[in-house]
Order: structure tokens, then C-alpha cells, then sequence
């Protein structure tokens, strides 16, 4: 059953043999928030969301919903619970039908749903005219990409991650995905929402927490966070000269360009801002 | 007619238990494990109930009824220690157990050894093997449009998906070995019934392998196609008789045919036309 409830993740470290992936993270979602987690790639998103749903037992920290300790529960018991996610690397049920996808997703609810419920889900995941009875597999990508938002819909979710769902989808589908994601929190569920198209997570989300090398290094509202120098050094590297203050922001096309020199210590890509 | 019935009520036996074995491994295809046991289950049940219409005087039902619940009791056992295994990790895993039972089979002082267990009851006819074919059949098509099967299905395309949306995927694949054993253990209690003799040769690799060329001729997660199969399996070797030494080549060539020309099986070739 659903618990509902915020989701509170204290003090989080998870670690893949001696590399620390998440070292202690703390961050809150409320139900109705939209949380926006952002960082350089390896920065520990995914590994953030693999810990909050179970796929990966964290190394020490709590993560909890509402009063329901999540930490130590196996994976489906997570989503039984009410957390549930999508993935970066699409993983519908391939070879079953749409219908089959999205009802699977409401597996853990008493009953079945039956056909208009399951339009009714995808026409709130923006895939009104989808063949219900066709191959989710041999849907296009974009379409896969908000089938996968149905099927995590479905459940009635108390607290949906969704990794880099924009990926791959054109201007006006990002805009569709930007209402989907507005409705899924006014509906009452907490969002995560992982994902490098800065003017996606700008216009949803309350709150944004930056990650790199597995640590909080920000947190704040988008704006606040687009003007912090640190989130700035760590996608686009220092200045040689300027770090702080007010003229980082107006400095990053040259930082951009000093990045080079520092990409070297940072060892991450500088083309994601 | 009735003639033909009576020339051939032998094979027409057959035909029934072979579905019923296709039918009890399409049960863990569909969840996606290749779990290859049901000879092993087969087997047992066999004996189990062979050995208690001999020495207790069971009727048939008692028999099958002892007989299938020590073949789930085995199968719930053996989910344990094969519960992490995959694809042919865990085929040969089963196959590795359906070994042991059958060597088990071959040693223990209340089977008669190799040399087999006779004298059992000759009272499973055509009508009670049909009847559990015929129920067996239903329940997995009443089955087939439930959540429970959706479960199954989901499982099999992607286990870590499954579990995102709240399916138990451990239990899951428990009990589908376990409700595939209670099948494959009808099945062999059946077989003995009808056989009146069974050696532990019966219930070896060479069973498990036409159980399976059954499930792939027939298509793997359709219950019609399993029967299809193994009515397909159990006719061909009496109909290519002709071919005498070379009569397994026929096997081996129609199995080869459909992985490469139909990997669905007859089920598939039918879903394709519609």
C-alpha cells in the first residue's frame, strides 16, 4: 500500500568497492515538490535513485517516507510503497502490449485496470494515441520514454524519480513532458527529477540540489543554484583568475574557455550546462 | 472410429501425458526461467505414488494427490539454493538435480533399482488422463488474462523492471516451479498408472529433452502450442518408424527447422497469420 508521506534521504553514502559513489546526502522531497537533481555525469544521480528504490543497498545513511524506513527494504517492496521510478536507459516490458505496461505498472493496487484507466494514464503521460494493443518495444523512442511515465503513473505513486526524461526528445516534446511532470505534483506526489535540460528543471522545479563527486556542493531554488560559483566551476571548471563573486556568472563564456586548463583536475566534461 | 480408438488408445495416452509435461515447463517459461526439472518431478511423483498404490493400496486420485504434493514439497526445496540462477546456469542446474534424482531412483531400497518398479495399478485410463489435461488446460487459460499472470510475463522481459513495479520476482519464480512440479507430478503419476511398470530410465535427461523440444515446437508461453507440440513429439517418431536407426535424426531436423524458420513455434506461425 502506499504510504505517502515526504521523502527524507539523511546522511546517504553508498560505495561500489572503495569508491564512494554518494557521500552523506541529505535531501527532502515533499509531496507536491518537484526536487531538480542535477551534476556532471558520474556526479551519483543514478546511484542516488538506484539507493532511494532499493536496487542498491546504501553503505550508511536513512531514507525514509513519511515514517516508513525504506533503507533496508528489497526493491519491490520499495514500490510497494509508493516510490517508484523511470529509468535512463528505457526498460519498458518490451515484448508485452502497451495496455499490458501500463497495467503492470498498477500491479501493486487492488483490482485491474481496465481500458479507459489505462488511456486515461497515457493520456496523462502525453501518448494519447498509442496503440494499446501493439508491442510497447516497437513504440518510437519519445513515445517509450512517456509510456514508461504511465507505467510509473499506474501505481499512484506517493514519490516518482524520473532519470533523464528528456533525453532524446525534441523541443515540443520536452514542453509536453514539463506539463506531465507539473500534473504529476499537483496530483500530490513528490518528484525527483534528474536531468541536464537546465530550462526543464528551471521551469518545474521548487528546489534544485547539485551533486559532484558524489556530494551535495549546492542547494536552492534554480536561480539560486545557476548562480552559485561552485555549481559553475564544477560543470564548467575555475576561472584561472576570478572564483568568486558576482562576475562568475557573467565570466562563464570565458571560464568556458579557460576550462581546459582545469578540466584535467576536474575530470569531468564541460559541454553539459 | 472407435476402431481407430482402440488400435491406438496407447499412443493417444501418451499424447495426453506429454501435454500435460509441455504444459507444466511452459508454466516456468513463462516467468523466463529454464528450469528443467519436470522429469526429475515427473519421477518422483511417479514413484511416490506407485510405491503407495503398491504397498498401501491407494487409488488413483490418493496417488496423484501424494504424488504431486511430494513433487511441490521437492520443488519448493530445490527453489532454494537455485532461487539466484539464470538461463543456463539454471538449466543445467535442474537438469544436475534431475540427475540425482534419478540416480537416487536407481539406489534407493523401495524402487525396485534399476531394473524398475512393477505391478502398480493399471488404472489411469484415457478419460482420467484427459480430464487432467483438460483441467490443467482451463486453469492456465482462466489464469492467463489474471494479474498474476501479468506478474509472470513482466518477470520475463525485465526482472529489475519487475521489481521497480512492485513485483516479488523470488516468489514468483517459487511458485511457478512449484505449480509446474504439482503438473509435471499428475503427469507421472499418471504415466506410472498407465504403465504399469517404470524404471528410473523414464524419467531422465532424454524425457526432460522432448518435454522441452515440446515447448519449442509448440512455442514457449502457449499453452495450446505446448500441447500441439507434444502431440506433434509423441506422433512423429511412430509416423517416420520407416526410418529405422536414423528416426532421432527426424527430432533433431524439426526441432532445428522451427528455431530457424519459426522461433514462436506453432503458436507463433499462428499469432503471425492474425
Amino acid at each position: 500500500m502506499t504510504a505517502g508521506g515526504d521523502l527524507s534521504v539523511e546522511h546517504l553514502s553508498v560505495r561500489y568497492g572503495g569508491v564512494a559513489a554518494l557521500d552523506d546526502v541529505s535531501l527532502r522531497v515533499p509531496r507536491g515538490g518537484v526536487l531538480g537533481l542535477i551534476g556532471p555525469n558520474g556526479a551519483g544521480k543514478t546511484s542516488l535513485i538506484n539507493a532511494v528504490t532499493g536496487v542498491i543497498r546504501p553503505y550508511a545513511g536513512s531514507i525514509a517516507l513519511g515514517a516508513l524506513r525504506l533503507e533496508r527494504l528489497p526493491q519491490h517492496r520499495v514500490a510497494r510503497a509508493g516510490v517508484v521510478r523511470t529509468y535512463q536507459n528505457i526498460r519498458l516490458f518490451a515484448a508485452l502490449s502497451v495496455a499490458d505496461n501500463v497495467r503492470a505498472g498498477a500491479l501493486r493496487q487492488p483490482g485491474d485496470l481496465d481500458e479507459a484507466a489505462v488511456r486515461a494514464l497515457l493520456e496523462r503521460a502525453g501518448v494519447p494515441d498509442a496503440d494499446l494493443r501493439g508491442r510497447a518495444g516497437a513504440l518510437p523512442y519519445g513515445a517509450q520514454r512517456r509510456l514508461e511515465i504511465a507505467r510509473a503513473l499506474a501505481g499512484k505513486p506517493a514519490v516518482v524519480l524520473l532519470d533523464e526524461p528528456a533525453a532524446g526528445m525534441n523541443p515540443r516534446e520536452t514542453g509536453e513532458l514539463r506539463a506531465v511532470i507539473r500534473s504529476l505534483a499537483a496530483s500530490g506526489a513528490g518528484v525527483v527529477l534528474v536531468e541536464h535540460d537546465m530550462g526543464l528543471v528551471s521551469a518545474v522545479c521548487d528546489r534544485v540540489v547539485v551533486l559532484n563527486f558524489g556530494r551535495v556542493i549546492a542547494e536552492g531554488t534554480p536561480a539560486q543554484v545557476a548562480r552559485d560559483p561552485e555549481v559553475i566551476e564544477a560543470y564548467l571548471g575555475s576561472p584561472a583568475d576570478n572564483v568568486n563573486g558576482s562576475s562568475a556568472v557573467d565570466s562563464t563564456a570565458s571560464a568556458a574557455e579557460k576550462s581546459n586548463e582545469s578540466a584535467s583536475a576536474n575530470s569531468n566534461g564541460s559541454s553539459e550546462a | 472410429m472407435l476402431q481407430f480408438f482402440a488400435q491406438h488408445s496407447k499412443l493417444i495416452d501418451e499424447i495426453g501425458i506429454n501435454a500435460l509435461l509441455a504444459l507444466s515447463l511452459s508454466i516456468s517459461l513463462r516467468a523466463g526461467s529454464l528450469a528443467l526439472a519436470q522429469a526429475a518431478f515427473m519421477g518422483l511423483a511417479a514413484y511416490v505414488g506407485s510405491i503407495g498404490a503398491v504397498r498401501f493400496g491407494w487409488n488413483l486420485l490418493e496417488a496423484t494427490l501424494a504424488g504431486a504434493f511430494a513433487a511441490a514439497v521437492v520443488a519448493a526445496i530445490l527453489a532454494l539454493p537455485i532461487g539466484r540462477l539464470r538461463g543456463v546456469f539454471l538449466a543445467i542446474a535442474t537438469i544436475g538435480f534431475g540427475e540425482i534424482a534419478r540416480i537416487a531412483e536407481i539406489n534407493a531400497p523401495i524402487t525396485g533399482g534399476a531394473e524398475g518398479f512393477s505391478n502398480i495399478p493399471n488404472d489411469a485410463g484415457t478419460v482420467a488422463i484427459y480430464a487432467a489435461l483438460v483441467a490443467t488446460g482451463l486453469a492456465l487459460a482462466l489464469f492467463g488474462r489474471s494479474k498474476a499472470a501479468l506478474a509472470l510475463a513482466a518477470t520475463r522481459e525485465d526482472e529489475s523492471a519487475a521489481r521497480g513495479v512492485g513485483i516479488d520476482v523470488a516468489a514468483v519464480r517459487l511458485r511457478t516451479l512449484v505449480a509446474g512440479a504439482i503438473v509435471a507430478g499428475v503427469a507421472g503419476v499418471l504415466y506410472a498408472h498407465a504403465n504399469f511398470f517404470i524404471t528410473p530410465g523414464d524419467f531422465g535427461f532424454p524425457r526432460m529433452e522432448q518435454i522441452l523440444v515440446s515447448c519449442v515446437i509448440g512455442g514457449v508461453t502457449s499453452s495450446l502450442g505446448a500441447v500441439l507440440g507434444a502431440t506433434l513429439m509423441t506422433v512423429l517418431p511412430e509416423a517416420v518408424r520407416f526410418l529405422h536407426d536414423y528416426r532421432e535424426v527426424s527430432t533433431g531436423a524439426i526441432l532445428l527447422g522451427f528455431i530457424l524458420f519459426a522461433p514462436g513455434g506453432i503458436a507463433g506461425l499462428w499469432e503471425r497469420r492474425a
